[in-house]
């Protein structure tokens, strides 16, 4: 079947209704129906794949990265730094003397930097007015729907390491 | 189609006509004889020649079929009547240069020889070919031909200015490279002839 008509002088019925089977262009009922079978054939299989690849996937190995020391910030202040890799940034919060939470500073909306308000507590994304909670990266207010990916911390001689990340979607 | 091609030697027809009876056989089509049988000339001669359709590469029946009835396949075969499409108007009848295509008045439709496509696409030899005592109608390999017989197999075909090459080879004399024929001539009747009815 050709799927280009050259042109020429020859009405298009000749060309549809050739004499020829090999040369008929006219897309007959059984062609379409092996079209749609073949179609959702390739779609079903692309499923399989897809969950094939879900199936095999390994979790990711994050490297282990000093972010601030200690007594670096003063409570209520903010850091930001990049981790996992240096083209994703994060932000770190001393929330209270002890306390320390660190999320990646994409928004789970289109990826604006979020930032700290200090005033109210909360992770603050100035593109939609999307808020986030402090204690746990969800979402409160605005059309982030997901809750930021958050950084594990973890204390190493008076180092703040980050070792991981929770909730990121790929 | 597997090697195998077709050769009409309508000199070595010996008028059985076992042929008609196995063509009426097959299942696609019984009872009806898609075989073309001539008495050449019954006053004068008990000769006869059987044929099948040639299956031209450029069929003129497919080409004149208003209703798309008429196709040749890929291996090619030019197949009989659709039967949902044919309309039986009988345009094929009138073009094919060969008179092969039959209306069937029962049917209201036409039916030709399709070299046994159930036989044929599958490596069998046609029903005519399987049965023929003297080879007539033969479904075999050129190599074949070319050892067993004398004639040469030709299938190109002029009727006047109308060239027509074929599937179907005709045994021909050695030094003959297309058959001519002239249809006017050979119609011409003459002061007292009687015409050669066709079977």
């Amino acid at each position: 079947m050709k799927w280009f008509r050259r042109p020429s002088s020859a009405p298009l019925w000749k060309d549809e209704f050739s004499v020829f089977t090999a040369d008929e262009r006219y897309v007959n009922r059984r062609q379409f129906t092996k079209f749609l079978t073949m179609t959702s054939f390739a779609m079903f299989a692309g499923n399989l794949w897809v969950l094939a690849r879900s199936l095999v996937r390994r979790a990711p190995v994050y490297p282990a990265q000093p972010v601030a020391a200690l007594g670096e910030l003063p409570v209520g202040g903010s850091k930001t730094f990049f981790y996992p890799t240096s083209a994703e940034p994060c932000i770190l919060v001393r929330t209270a003397a002890e306390s320390y939470a660190a999320y990646s500073q994409k928004c789970t909306h289109l990826s604006c930097a979020v930032y700290y308000e200090k005033e109210s507590n909360r992770l603050a994304c100035p593109c939609h007015q999307g808020y986030f909670a402090v204690v746990d990266g969800a979402p409160i207010q605005g059309p982030p729907q997901r809750a930021l990916p958050r950084v594990r911390l973890e204390n190493k001689d008076g180092q703040l390491v980050a070792t991981g990340m929770e909730g990121e979607q790929v | 189609m597997f090697g195998m091609e077709f050769y009409v030697d309508p000199s070595r027809c010996i008028g059985c006509q076992a042929c008609l009876k196995a063509c009426e056989e097959c299942e696609t089509h019984r009872g009806v004889s898609m075989i073309n049988f001539d008495f050449v000339d019954r006053p004068e001669t008990i000769a006869t020649a059987a044929y099948v359709c040639w299956h031209c590469d450029n069929p003129t029946c497919a080409q004149v079929c208003p209703a798309d009835a008429i196709k040749k396949y890929d291996d090619g075969i030019v197949g009989s009547s659709l039967k949902p499409r044919c309309i039986g108007c009988s345009n094929c009848v009138l073009a094919c240069p060969f008179g092969i295509p039959k209306l069937i008045p029962e049917y209201e439709q036409m039916m030709k020889c399709d070299m046994c496509y159930d036989r044929t696409s599958v490596g069998k030899r046609p029903m005519c070919a399987t049965v023929c005592p003297s080879q007539a109608l033969a479904y075999v390999t050129p190599e074949t031909i070319a050892a067993t017989r004398r004639e040469k197999p030709v299938n190109t075909f002029w009727f006047g200015e109308q060239k027509i090459t074929t599937k179907v080879y005709m045994m021909a004399p050695a030094a003959t490279d297309s058959v001519s024929i002239d249809v006017a001539d050979y119609t011409w009747e003459g002061e007292h002839e009687v015409v050669p009815q066709a079977f």
